[in-house]
């Protein structure tokens, strides 16, 4: 199956085993000549070879979006929609070819890239085309003779730097408001998962302008510091983690650019008693709620990776909820029956393995993994672990870390204040759940969390239209949402005098 | 003296190898997701020392950092760092070697707590480590 849908996505790209920069509607090769090899993590093999990019080649990129930028900035909100709407069909019609290629490069299941990654980030291209439409800027009347227009304009050539555990997805949500908004971008994608983002520049080459989008691939030190200390970026988008965003902030501040910055989070999934008044669908549905962690094989900011269940059903409801999640069925993510595939890369592996030992060590009780799966030789050079819950105390660091992987951190609490001081007891704040039957419970709960993106009564749906960034350290700005429009413009404010007389100053 | 960070041999090959390529170097233990949970390693003054940093230990004249806020839940653990094969996107170094630091974690011992508290807590800021301040 690997081979032949590694032939199918080869075929279908001009038989391409390597990928150059995407420079200015063109792949150009990285002016140092250096590449490096692509692995998938399902069993180790090589997908495809990407440019091992440097500063050299981010000013030729640079150089690319300067010269389209005025053009591109003077384009009609409503020819923009239509570019974005046609980016949008292109992706709808090769959705399989992006969704295996997404699912060998990130190791996540085929039935979520199929279902998630690409419609989602297909969606986001028809969001902001329907939304860019929409902006206006706004009239003051200051007096008789003074009126005040203000003006959304484009802030130019902007950076992205995005990561890999949703490498197409974070692609669409940082391209398509930058572009909506009338911006020319460098893209840089994670060096762990380059493939479907040169897949989507080729299928989306002669759709847009020449140097409206262009790609450079390599690591963050050679490539992404370049791109973002440039004086010749109007604003840097970086989605990742702690230290590194603030290394941003740091190289954004030596030329007064504003960043916004999704960083992690360890997201409270709260389970108030109610849940379990009942056996029907809805606690069928707070079922998979808390097994919900196991998404994404566990790497996404908003992992509900702690879950807080009340004392008094905790008995009962983690009876049933352990079994739910021992019952994931982990393997070959290509593989539509597969629920949870590799974990993204060699290193995550051992961090997450790293993670399991100090839960232990800690005291915290292992009620199901904690190891990982024997899937046979054919994925034995892959980087599966089994979904793991463990039972502990919130002041662990396994419920105060990160750990990017499927493993659940699970305590109980009293009362809905004990939830709450719980759910808040942490440096991260992206998401949250929130759990009950009652609406009141529910909406206080939520009003309380400190945290940007609390699902209620749900969880991991991504909508566009919904706003989303977080609190705290999990950073600022919010994607998903026009306000995007907002963090990608600038106001210029015309100042307008219809009045023929001096101040009477000078 | 009972330390908070240690380097295991091929941890310390490497930090040596990119000490010889880069010059003097720092680490950060980094937060969060990707390619977070883990120890950055930047040139040294790369990455601004902040108030609330703390300054875990000194390796062969290498700081190692962490955030004030983190350490709070790192305090009873040993940080043993390692190097793992993958690859990292972060701006550390070792980035393009085909390798990963990784830190790895152990409670410290009854005995070894005690010995901690009487050293006293770790020191803050930038001017915890001599030469730390930016060129």
């Amino acid at each position: 199956m690997f081979t032949q849908s590694l032939e199918m996505v080869r075929s279908k790209t001009h038989g391409k085993t390597r990928f150059e920069n995407f420079i200015n509607g063109k792949w150009v090769a990285p002016k140092k000549g250096r590449y490096f090899a692509n692995h998938s993590p399902i069993n180790g093999e090589q997908l495809t070879e990407v440019a091992r990019s440097d500063a050299s080649d981010v000013e030729a990129a640079l150089d690319a979006a300067h010269a389209a930028r005025d053009a591109w900035s003077r384009v009609a909100p409503a020819e923009r929609a239509v570019i974005l709407n046609k980016i949008a069909d292109v992706m709808q019609e090769n959705l399989e070819r992006l969704a295996i290629t997404e699912t060998m490069d990130n190791g996540k299941p085929i039935r979520e890239t199929r279902a998630a990654d690409v419609p989602l980030a297909i969606d986001h291209f028809r969001y902001f085309a329907g939304a860019v439409r929409t902006m206006e800027g706004r009239i003051s009347q200051i007096d008789d003779e003074t009126v005040a227009y203000h003006f959304r304009e484009p802030l130019g050539v902007v950076a992205q730097i995005i990561p890999w555990n949703f490498p197409l997805l974070m692609g669409a949500w940082k391209l398509a408001p930058a572009l909506a908004a009338g911006n020319c971008i460098v893209i840089k994608p994670a060096s762990q998962t380059p493939f479907s983002l040169a897949v989507l520049m080729d299928l989306i080459a002669d759709l847009l302008p020449p140097g409206v989008v262009n790609m450079v691939t390599g690591s963050g030190a050679e490539v992404g510091k370049p791109l973002a200390s440039s004086p010749r970026v109007a604003k840097v988008g970086f989605t990742g983690e702690t230290t590194t965003g603030r290394l941003i902030m740091q190289y954004a501040s030596e030329n007064l650019n504003p960043v916004t910055l999704e960083l992690g989070g360890k997201s409270p999934n709260i389970f108030m008693a109610d849940v379990m008044d009942q056996d029907d669908a809805f606690f069928d549905k707070a079922l998979e709620g808390f097994a919900l962690f196991a998404f994404n094989k566990g790497e996404v900011c908003t992992c509900p990776s702690r879950a807080l269940v009340q004392e008094s059903i905790f008995d009962a409801f983690m009876e049933k909820a352990v079994a739910r999640v021992a019952k994931i069925k982990v393997g070959d993510p290509l593989d539509p029956e597969t629920q949870m595939g590799a974990q993204a890369s060699e290193d995550q592996l051992h961090k997450i393995m790293g993670y399991i030992d100090v839960g232990k060590q800690e005291g915290a009780k292992c009620m199901t993994g904690g190891k990982r799966p024997d899937l046979g030789k054919e994925f034995e050079q892959g980087y599966f672990v089994k979904p793991t819950v463990f039972v502990g105390d919130n002041k662990m660091r396994i419920f105060q870390e990160e750990i990017f992987g499927p493993v659940l951190s699970v305590t109980k609490f009293k009362t809905m204040e004990e939830a709450i001081a719980i759910g808040n007891d942490t440096l991260y704040g992206l998401g949250a759940g929130v759990w009950s039957r009652d609406g009141t419970t529910a909406y206080r709960v939520g009003r309380e969390i400190q945290a940007g993106r609390v699902w209620t009564n749900c969880y991991h749906v991504y909508p566009a239209h919904a706003a989303f960034g977080g609190y705290k350290q999990s950073g600022f700005g919010r994607e998903t949402h026009i306000m995007m429009l907002e963090h990608y413009t600038q106001t210029k404010n015309l100042l307008v005098s219809y009045s023929p007389n001096a101040l009477g100053f000078f | 003296m009972v330390p908070r960070v240690v380097f295991t041999p091929e941890a310390l090959d490497l930090l040596r190898k990119l000490k010889a390529e880069n010059g003097p170097l720092m680490f950060h233990q980094s937060g969060g997701c990707c390619d977070g949970s883990a120890p950055l390693c930047f040139a040294q003054g790369e990455f601004r020392i902040g108030q609330n940093d703390v300054l875990l230990g000194v390796v062969e004249d290498v700081p190692f950092y962490i955030g004030g806020q983190q350490y709070e839940f790192f305090a009873h653990t040993l940080l043993t760092i390692d190097v793992v094969p993958g690859r990292a996107d972060s701006f550390s170094l070792e980035a393009m070697e085909g390798v990963r630091f990784i830190t790895r974690s152990r409670v410290f011992t009854d005995e070894e707590a005690a010995e901690l508290d009487a050293q006293g807590p770790p020191p803050r800021g930038p001017d915890a480590f001599p030469g730390s301040e930016s060129a």
